[in-house]
Parts: structure tokens; sequence; C-alpha cells
């Protein structure tokens, strides 16, 4: 006779303490790690505890605010942040410009890098003539650009547009054209026999072929535009996250600056979720050619 | 006419060290209009390459293709393409995959649509033109593939081994499916195979291919394709004669491979 009747479930499956309906059935555990239980249990343990450990740290008033601020006064800060604002522009509005910002790189670098990778992968003159500035340009990090496009363009939106523009600018180029490069053959073949043309075949089998890739590009393009443009506005902005911690910082304010950092983190996180909702949505073919 | 004529066919392919291969060597091919004909030979005699230079897709060392006394130079719908797998677009459904010729053509889309719901009656897929081919299981697939390439009534189809990877009940039953849109088309078919029993059921005619140059070895006049409409697949694959002819193209292929190893073997060090 079996022991388990019923399928396991209940809080303690969820919180990984228990094996759930997939888990209990592997007698293989170490090395599998698909058999490996959530944990979940632990991550809220954690969390507790780091939270636990910083309440009593301000209760018993060990915490110097100018290295980190008491729970507090923590609390406090954000209330004054969403009602006030910081510096006469609201909190939403710092985080607004940062993601418009981010936004309007990443669109920009796709609209020029994707076409961009198409024609390097299907065209040799195309591969030749980028070939040298997309492999020079690869290994730059985008800060160190910011001195070169302060010059050029000051420090207004146009200059950090630009600079995210390049920092996604070759992250879609290579994405698009390693899209292209992964066309099974005889997708492309049964294509031509089915007697479509050369822009056809760009368009119905190249393209959507390509964007499982140029999607995966657009995820790791938003996740180093968000990185660059924080630290872009930490060199020069007067809105946006990076700015709102960096000004914080001079007026140590070291409890905007914590809870900057934490906005930073968090918005980070939903961009990537976000991408992977989308993700799903729009290429339920991914991995099933 | 709408047969097609492999001219003396050869194909030499040069290796990145600079060693050539010789796929083809001198092979003649003449397909009559409307003749199924099955092409086998051990992996390296050079059928795909054959099927390859035919569909336009590789240009050969020497010889032509000729169709309607005009040289092929390239792919073209006149030929149509069964391959073995991963030839559907995953990101479009079965009615869109198999709608996808008419499409490019420009076709009315009433018309399209009514010949797509058509085929997928002729193929057994009537309930599932809406779904994502990805969800579909292999032997279904193929019938999407095959029905893409009906779709743009090709004069020739062109089969890649395009049953190679399905389960035994699944093939048969396919092959079944092959004869039947053979007989009711009156297309020109030319099958590569891996499959003795799928060469000797499926074609009027069977072409046996050799390695090391490839070439035609033997070809078969062969009654079964024929019988195939009226008898079952299994009376057939069952009855004397098709075990007799079963039998002698196996040990022909036996003989091949044998000779292979041996000579490899004589290449080893002793």
């Amino acid at each position: 006779m079996s022991k388990h009747h019923t399928p396991p479930s209940g809080l303690s499956v969820w919180l990984g303490l228990k094996d759930n309906v997939f888990t209990q059935q592997k007698t293989v555990r170490f090395g599998d790690a698909s058999a490996v239980n959530s944990g979940r249990f632990y991550s809220i343990l954690t969390v507790v505890l780091l939270l636990a450990a910083w309440g009593i740290a301000s209760a018993l008033g060990m915490l110097e605010s100018f290295y980190w601020p008491s729970i507090n006064a923590t609390l406090a800060r954000i209330s004054k942040l969403l009602s006030e604002g910081f510096r006469n522009v609201a909190l939403c509005d710092h985080i607004g410009i940062s993601v418009f910002r981010v936004l309007a790189g990443v669109v920009l670098g796709a609209a020029v890098g994707v076409p961009l990778g198409l024609a390097m992968g299907l065209s040799s003159i195309a591969r030749g003539l980028f070939d040298p500035i997309v492999e020079f340009m690869r290994p730059i990090p985008p800060l160190a650009l910011i001195p070169l496009i302060i010059l050029w363009f000051g420090i207004d939106e146009t200059a950090k547009i630009f600079l995210l523009f390049l920092a996604s600018l070759f992250i879609m180029t290579l994405a698009a054209r390693s899209g292209v490069n992964s066309v099974k053959i005889s997708k492309v073949h049964a294509a031509y026999s089915l007697g479509a043309s050369r822009l056809q075949i760009l368009f119905h089998v190249i393209l959507p072929n390509a964007l499982p890739e140029i999607f995966t590009g657009l995820r790791t393009a938003m996740g180093v535009c968000w990185g660059t443009v924080v630290a872009a506005e930490l060199v020069a902005a007067d809105k946006g996250v990076g700015s709102m911690i960096m000004i914080a910082k001079n007026f140590l304010q070291t409890d905007t600056v914590v809870i900057g950092i934490f906005v930073i983190g968090l918005i980070g996180y939903t961009i990537e979720l976000g991408m992977r909702y989308l993700e799903r949505l729009l290429i339920p073919w991914q991995g099933k050619g | 006419m709408s047969g097609i004529v492999a001219d003396k066919i050869s194909m030499v392919f040069t290796l990145p060290n600079g060693d050539q291969v010789h796929a083809l060597n001198n092979v003649h091919l003449d397909v009559r209009d409307g003749e199924i004909i099955s092409v086998l030979g051990p992996s390296g005699c050079g059928k795909t390459t054959l099927l390859n230079i035919i569909a336009g897709f590789l240009r050969p060392t020497s010889g032509r293709v000729m169709r309607e006394g005009k040289e092929v130079t390239k792919p073209g719908p006149d030929r149509g393409m069964v391959f073995q797998q991963g030839a559907l677009f995953e990101w479009m459904t079965v009615e869109k995959n198999i709608a996808f010729g008419p499409k490019m053509a420009g076709k009315r889309a009433a018309e399209t649509r009514r010949k797509v719901d058509e085929l997928l009656q002729i193929v057994g897929l009537q309930d599932f033109g809406k779904k994502p081919v990805y969800q579909l299981s292999g032997g279904m697939q193929q019938r999407v593939a095959l029905a893409r390439c009906l779709a743009n009534d090709p004069d020739v189809i062109l089969m890649d081994e395009p049953l190679g990877a399905l389960d035994a009940l699944t093939r048969e039953k396919m092959q079944s499916l092959v004869l039947k849109l053979w007989k009711e088309t009156g297309k020109t078919i030319i099958l590569i195979t891996h499959s003795v029993e799928e060469a000797l059921f499926l074609g009027e005619r069977l072409i046996v291919m050799a390695p090391r140059p490839g070439r035609i070895l033997r070809e078969y006049q062969l009654p079964f394709a024929d019988r195939g409409l009226v008898e079952s697949p299994r009376q057939i694959k069952a009855s004397p004669e098709f075990v007799q002819t079963r039998e002698e193209v196996l040990s022909l292929i036996w003989e091949m491979e044998e000779e292979i190893m041996g000579n490899e073997k004589e290449l080893e060090p002793a």
C-alpha cells in the first residue's frame, strides 16, 4: 500500500519544508537540481532576520545615522519622500525620469541595432563595414564614454539618452546577428521551395526565427541600461534615482541614499520580471523549434 | 511534361583541409511525369546531396538538372520539398504554415482559405488548424509539412527522409498517406529513405546508391506502389514477392556495408 494517498500540499510544501509532488518521487537528491525543494522558508527567514537585526539595532540606538539610518528614520523619510518628494521633485518623478531614459535608450538602440544586426548576418558588405566598429565598441563599458558624451552634448537629456542608446546598440546588434546565424537552413530552404522572395524570407522566416535571441538581447540591454542610467545620473543630473542618492549624499542624508538603493534594486527586479513575462507572452514557441 | 532529369551529375566537396570528397559521380536519373521513385543507400552515398541539387539548393560540380527543357539553377515553387523535421515555422499555426506558399504568391485569401481547409481534411488535421505546430506530435507535424507542400501545387515533390523520425506505427500510416496523395494528385515524387521496406512499398522504381564515390548501383522496377492502393499495406509487406525483394536489396546493402567496414579495417595499422 502506498503511503501517500493524497498529493502533498499545504503551507509546509509551499515553504519547501516538505517534499512536493515531484520531489517526493526522487531517490537521488544530491546532484539533481530539480530534486531540491524551494527553500522558501529559509528565504523568508533571511529577510525576517535581517529586518529584526535592523529593528533591534535601531531600538538599542546602536546605529549612527551618518553610516546607516534607523528603521524609524527610514520609514519617516519614505513617507516624507512620498508626500513632499525630494528637492521639489516627487519620488515617482525621479523614478519615472530614470525609467524613461532607459526605455528611450533601449528602444532607440533596438531600432538601429536590430536592422544593423540582421544586415550583418545576411550581407557580407554590411558585415565587413560594421564589424570593426561593433567589435571595437563591444568591450568598452558605456560609463567610459560619459566624459566624451558630456563634451559633445553637455549634461542635458540628449546626452543621457545617447549614452543609453550606445549601451544598448551593440548588445542589440549582436543579438540580432546571432539570431540570423541560428536560423535552421531547412526552414530557409523550405521557404524558397514554397516560392518566397528574399524580402518575404527576411520578414516571415529570418526575423521571427531571430525573435527569441532579439528578446534575450532586449533583456540584457534593459539590465545594462538600468545600471548605466543610475551611474550616469550619479555623475551629472538633477533628476532621476541616481542623482537623488548623489545629492542626498552631499547633504549627508544617508536614509535617502539607502532608500534610493532599495528603489534601484526593486525597479531592476521589476524590469526583469516584466521582460520575462513579455517573453512568454510574445514568443511562446521559444525553444520548441 | 513535368518529369525531371538529373543529367550526369557529379559533385565534389572540398574539405577545409584540402581533401576532396566525391559525393556524387556521374549520376544520371530520368524521372517520368507522375512517377514515384525511391532512393535508398547507406549514409554517405550522396542521396541527400542529389536531392539538394535537384531542389536547386546546390550547384553540381558537373552535369545539370533539367525540367521542361530548362536547366534548374535555383529553388522554385515547381519543386516542393518535404524535410525530415524541423522545417515547419513554429511561430505560425498549422493553418498559416499550410497557407504560406499561396500567401507568398499573393493568392486571394478566400481561395487560400478553401485550399487550406481542403488540405486539412486530406491529411486528417481538420480540428488542428488553429494550433501552433509545436503542440503537435511528430507524425502530425509531418502531415502539416506534406499539406504545406501540396498547398503550393508543385509538379515535383522532393522528400528527404520525411518519415525518418517517426515511430514504426505512425510511419506505416504516413506511408499509406503518401501513397494516397501520390495517386490522387498525380505528382512526380522523389523520396529519399533509409528504410528498405519504405523504399519498396512506396517506389514504382527503386534506385540503390553506393558510397565512395556516390553512384547509382542498381535500379529495380517495383509493382508494390500500385498494389498499395488496393491491397492492405500489411498484406503487401508480408507477400512472398515483397519479402524476397526486400531480402535481395538488404543483402545488397549489407555487402556494401561489409565492404566499407572491410576497407576501413585494412586502413587500420596492424
